[in-house]
């Protein structure tokens, strides 16, 4: 039976602000976290008939307790979608979203459904990286991978070894850059719409509202030069030049771009390709690197056809690994233009979406652009890139 | 305030945090109410807690908040005042206080020059709707259960505010039904879609994201993008409304409830909208409520039902009692079926009906079949509830099925030696420890089991009819009954969600034990000239839930005849059998009509020529029940007082403002009168010494 394959556009995405571990989440469940963004999704977008949503693909790392029992079907089920909606959850680690939003996108594009939400949370209070891992033996006893390999910042170090150029006052640089962007940014109004306020309560049992993530700092070049390396002495990877740890969720609605036309939903951004590659997971940080390459591949594309980058900030050092091999600038001003992961934070599975959410408003604010890029490097050993295409692009109307 | 302190006062705190909602240049001030246990605990206000509050509007006031708002723990906002606490305060000023105390707190929500919100997050009952109904703006989350203003059904009013702020809010026939219908008819709650259809609620929030959705439209209606509108209450049928409440409540409780006609008064004196004069009102009635017998006995009643309904006199430990896989029903009548389905529901394994003939038994079962169809109809079973019901109900004239039943209860004909035919049949087919249980409402245990190879297996269990409304179930212990078998009763009675009292194999138990020696004084009253309707009147002070030919009507003159022939032969002097009821139960004729006593049953009696007075017939009443619950006591059929009461309360529908019976006994002096002192020590059920 011959097929066509169709084109999948990015209509909405939202998240919660995201937290501090330990911080404003502390008594706040992970699946609520998602739960509200799916809600919202549908709230902001009346015109989709619920029962219209044909897949929910939740990510979570560490997918146990309030995580876990398939979190994609729960929080389907407890976001009120009908019963009829199913649902599954994923995990690719810190590209949970991310392979959700391309798994789904798959799925959109070889016809089996037309609508789907993809989104992904981790509340690394209340589930840390690690939690619960059993690793095979013959990792160590058939020196598969270095043990140093399960530990992200251990990672970084090792990058840091290959990569001797980028200097940690390089690192530290770019991090400052990445707070001081965010700043603005929440100044000038360009994150706060992405938000779902989210209820809170604190030890005491008092509710509050979360409206803007807990993690951006106001730093100087002078403080980050002070703080401690906790993975190797003397190192280069501080808390200040990494993403902290943190909870928050997300959550994205996809179509296809014929249904979305019919139901009268935005699109915000039209899918051009992904890639998913393997590296040497001691070095996870390169990761980005070969999967851009493959997704550039894919589309027929160079790096030059770029013109806007949302890179997750794991590790300032992983990105300007990635900017130097493909010869940009530290402070290009297509590069994270609202800052990133470092100021806004990382909760793992869930930080996939938040890069596609900005890159969808950057999308809007610059028609002149044609293409952007979303990646992010994963644990284990891996690089994810998705290419979009921006509908309000000017010269394609003419 | 000191003087107010409750010692014990579980203290719900007013947490005071500054919100920033989205769309606001200030941050909004959000209370939460929490007393720091789980919602099986529920908030309540207390002296402290009102204190509490007070200090966060307060605070809240003194930042200048776009709004103030006002939130419970999760799943309950707060169920009102501390009525633990009421009989500790130690004279009418101190009511008064207290009284005051709400008022002034409450008044700030409703005078702050700041908008407030009520954020009406789970349960809101009492002093905490009132504190809702202070606010200027109310959201209602779906998923709250149990709103309600029940202080009538203790004894008491609504007296935060109620009675003057709901009639203004939602109109008078929606706040009399609210204030004084519902607390009075089992102290019915509102559906959190009901109360927002009522007005009490100005907007309905699903309870996923209730506190965000809250917050926004909060901010909705401070920056005027939202507006709120109210239907103008009409003023016109206050009177007219009110006047119909009162007739309806003489009809029904002749007065006997206090609390409910304050409460009518205050629903009167809130048509002028003078709002101080109406809440001065409300502390006047509160303060006379607290010292009055009715609420001493509502308390006494409401802890009954909460408390020792749940943790049964006498019941033996838990671990004895064995698991329950399959239950087999004798009979496939109707009150079989009605325990075929109670137990199909709430056990969740297989039932089987048995009976003589196949048609008796597909009758049997075709009854619990309609019942369910019934109740997927009307929308209180889904479907797959109703499959399962349907498939674990099942009848056939073969007892073999009964052979690996773990719990058998029978419901034939009320004879002994009918009933002893059919365990002496059973107990070859079923297991040695399987439990045999009777429904039997006089028989006596002991001796149905008396020739059995194991009687240690058999326990009366007693339910009252309609059996899925009454929650009473006597479960009766034989001579031989042993505590596995016990156990497994009382289990068996909880996982019904029946609320279980062990009673001794006495005569008739308890309630149809007093409930007939009450109505053969009525009766004998008849028979020896009274008529009819003055006989039937004569109780009304006590507003019972009916009348006594109304509770004969209900009971069947010929069960009703049948038990007393049992009381009869075990206690011949003290209940005699009437010919006038076996006239009555031969004729097969309604007694009351509509309401009135039948003239063609009055023309069935044969009666003597000494007519007794209302006040006559009511005393030979108390006196009878007084000495026959003395009696009780005396002979061990309950372990104390608080078991008759409970057992009259939940298995006879006896209110809580007689405290089930003993208590008013008591405070009418009938029990020292006729017994020689009282059941209760005073304070317990009453006001102090």
């Amino acid at each position: 039976m011959p097929r066509e394959v169709r084109d999948v556009v990015f209509v909405d995405g939202v998240r919660t602000p995201f937290g501090k571990a330990g911080g404003m989440y502390a008594n706040t469940r992970a699946d609520d976290l998602v739960i509200r963004c799916i809600r919202e999704l549908l709230r902001r977008n009346p015109q989709l008939p619920p029962e219209r949503v044909e897949e929910v693909a939740v990510a979570a790392t560490t997918q146990i307790g309030d995580q876990g029992l398939t979190i994609g079907r729960t929080a389907a089920l407890l976001s009120g979608l009908p019963k009829t909606v199913p649902g599954f959850a994923i995990d690719r680690m810190c590209a949970g979203a991310m392979t959700a939003v391309t798994t789904v996108a798959s799925g959109i594009a070889m016809g089996a459904y037309d609508v789907a939400i993809a989104g992904g949370v981790e509340h690394m209070g209340r589930h840390p990286m690690g939690e619960g891992v059993d690793p095979n033996p013959r990792i160590i006893a058939e020196k598969l991978v270095d043990p140093s390999a399960l530990v992200m910042g251990a990672t970084a170090e090792n990058l840091h070894d290959l990569v001797p150029h980028i200097t940690k006052e390089r690192t530290d640089a770019f991090a400052l850059a990445s707070q001081q962007k965010t700043a603005k940014a929440y100044a000038n109004g360009k994150l706060q719409d992405d938000l779902v306020p989210m209820s809170i309560r604190d030890a005491e049992g008092a509710w509050g509202l979360a409206t803007v993530d807990e993690a951006p700092r106001d730093t100087s070049l002078e403080k980050l030069a002070t703080l401690k390396t906790p993975f190797r002495p003397h190192g280069k990877v501080t808390a200040g030049n990494a993403a902290g740890l943190n909870d928050g969720a997300t959550a994205s609605l996809l179509a296809d771009e014929a249904t979305a036309r019919e139901l009268g939903l935005p699109v915000a951004m039209r899918l051009v390709s992904f890639g998913f590659v393997g590296v040497e997971p001691e070095v996870m940080g390169v990761g980005p690197i070969p999967s851009t390459e493959k997704a550039l591949r894919l589309a027929g594309l160079s790096i030059d056809d770029i013109g806007l980058f949302e890179l997750n900030e794991a590790f300032a050092v992983q990105v300007l690994a990635f900017l130097d091999h493909f010869g940009i600038a530290d402070d290009d001003p297509r590069v994270n233009p609202w800052g990133g992961a470092i100021a806004i934070g990382h909760p793992l599975a869930s930080s996939g979406v938040r890069l596609m959410t900005q890159l969808a408003r950057q999308f809007a604010e610059h028609p002149e652009v044609r293409y952007g890029v979303t990646a992010m490097c994963i644990g284990i050993g891996m690089g994810g890139t998705v290419i979009w295409e921006n509908p309000h692009w000017t010269e394609g109307n003419k | 305030m000191s003087a107010l302190a409750a010692p014990n006062e579980v203290v719900t705190k007013a947490l005071l945090r500054q919100v920033n909602v989205p769309g606001l240049d200030r941050p909004a001030a959000l209370i939460t109410l929490d007393n720091g246990f789980d919602h099986t605990k529920p908030n309540t206000f207390g002296p402290a807690g009102l204190t509490s509050l007070d200090e966060a509007i307060t605070a809240a006031l003194a930042a200048d908040p776009a709004f103030i708002a006002v939130t419970g723990k999760p799943y309950i906002f707060c169920v009102g005042a501390d009525i633990v606490g009421l009989p500790q305060l130690a004279d009418r000023a101190q009511a008064l206080e207290i009284g005051r105390l709400g008022h002034r707190v409450f008044a700030r929500l409703r005078d702050s020059t700041v908008p407030t919100f009520a954020f009406v997050n789970g349960a809101a009952m009492g002093g905490g709707l009132e504190l809702a109904l202070h606010c200027h703006y109310r959201t209602l989350s779906g998923g709250a259960t149990a709103l309600a203003l029940p202080e009538v059904s203790l004894g008491l009013v609504p007296g935060w505010g109620g009675t003057q702020l709901l009639p203004n809010l939602i109109g008078i026939p929606a706040a009399t039904q609210v204030i004084i219908q519902n607390p009075l008819m089992q102290n019915k709650m509102l559906k959190p879609k009901q109360a927002a259809e009522l007005g009490i609620a100005d907007v309905l929030l699903e309870p996923a994201d209730f506190l965000e959705r809250s917050l926004e439209w909060a901010a909705g209606v401070v920056r005027g993008q939202v507006t709120v509108t109210r239907p103008e209450v009409d003023k016109d049928m206050w009177a007219g409304v009110l006047y119909f409440a009162r007739e309806t409540l003489n009809q029904r409780l002749h007065g006997a409830v206090p609390a409910a006609y304050k409460a009518l008064d205050l629903l009167e004196t809130a048509k002028d909208g003078d709002f101080a004069a109406g809440t001065a009102a409300e502390d006047e009635a509160l303060a006379d409520l607290v010292f009055s017998e009715e609420l001493r006995s509502g308390l006494y009643a409401f802890d009954l039902v909460q408390r020792r309904a749940k943790r049964p006199a006498g019941a033996p430990d838990k671990g004895l009692a064995r698991t329950i896989t399959k239950v087999g029903i004798v009979g496939a009548g109707l009150m079989a079926g009605q325990l075929a389905l109670l137990f199909a529901r709430r056990l969740q394994v297989p039932v089987v009906m048995t009976d003589l003939d196949q048609s008796r038994v597909d009758k049997g079962v075709g009854y619990v079949h309609t019942q369910i169809e019934k109740a997927v109809t009307k929308g209180r079973m889904d479907k797959n509830t109703a499959a399962k019901l349907y498939g674990l109900v099942s009848g056939t004239v073969d007892k073999g099925s009964f052979a690996d039943a773990d719990f058998v209860i029978e419901a034939v004909f009320e004879d002994l030696g009918v009933k002893k035919q059919v365990w002496a049949e059973l107990e070859k087919i079923v297991s040695s420890e399987a439990v045999l249980a009777t429904n039997t409402s006089s028989l006596s245990i002991t001796e149905m089991a008396a020739e059995l190879e194991h009687p240690e297996r058999v326990v009366g269990f007693h339910f009252f009819n309609p059996v899925a409304v009454l929650p009473l179930l006597e479960i009766v212990r034989g001579e031989r009954t042993d505590d596995a078998t016990l156990a497994t009763a009382f289990a068996v009675g909880k996982q019904l969600k029946k609320s279980s009292v062990l009673v001794k194999d006495a005569p008739a138990f308890v309630v149809n034990r007093l409930l007939t020696r009450f109505l053969g004084t009525v009766f004998a009253a008849v028979d020896a000239g009274t008529p009819l309707d003055v006989a039937n009147s004569a109780l009304d002070p006590l507003g019972l839930p009916m009348r006594p030919l109304a509770l004969l009507q209900l009971v069947g003159p010929a069960v009703a005849y049948h038990v007393g022939g049992t009381l009869h032969a075990a206690y011949p002097d003290r209940f005699g059998v009437s010919e006038n009821l076996r006239r009555i139960a031969d004729s097969g004729q309604p007694i009351v009509v509509d309401d009135q006593v039948n003239a063609e049953v009055a023309k069935l009696l044969v009666v003597g020529d000494e007519p007794l007075t209302a006040e006559q017939v009511r005393q030979n009443a108390l006196d009878a029940l007084a000495q026959e619950i003395r009696l009780m006591l005396d002979e061990g059929v309950v372990a104390e007082a608080q078991d008759i009461d409970l057992c009259m309360i939940l298995g006879a529908g006896w209110p809580f403002h007689l405290g089930g019976v003993t208590p008013y006994l008591d405070r009418t002096g009938t029990s020292e009168r006729a017994t020689g002192r009282r059941f209760l020590p005073r304070g317990a059920a009453s006001l102090p010494a």
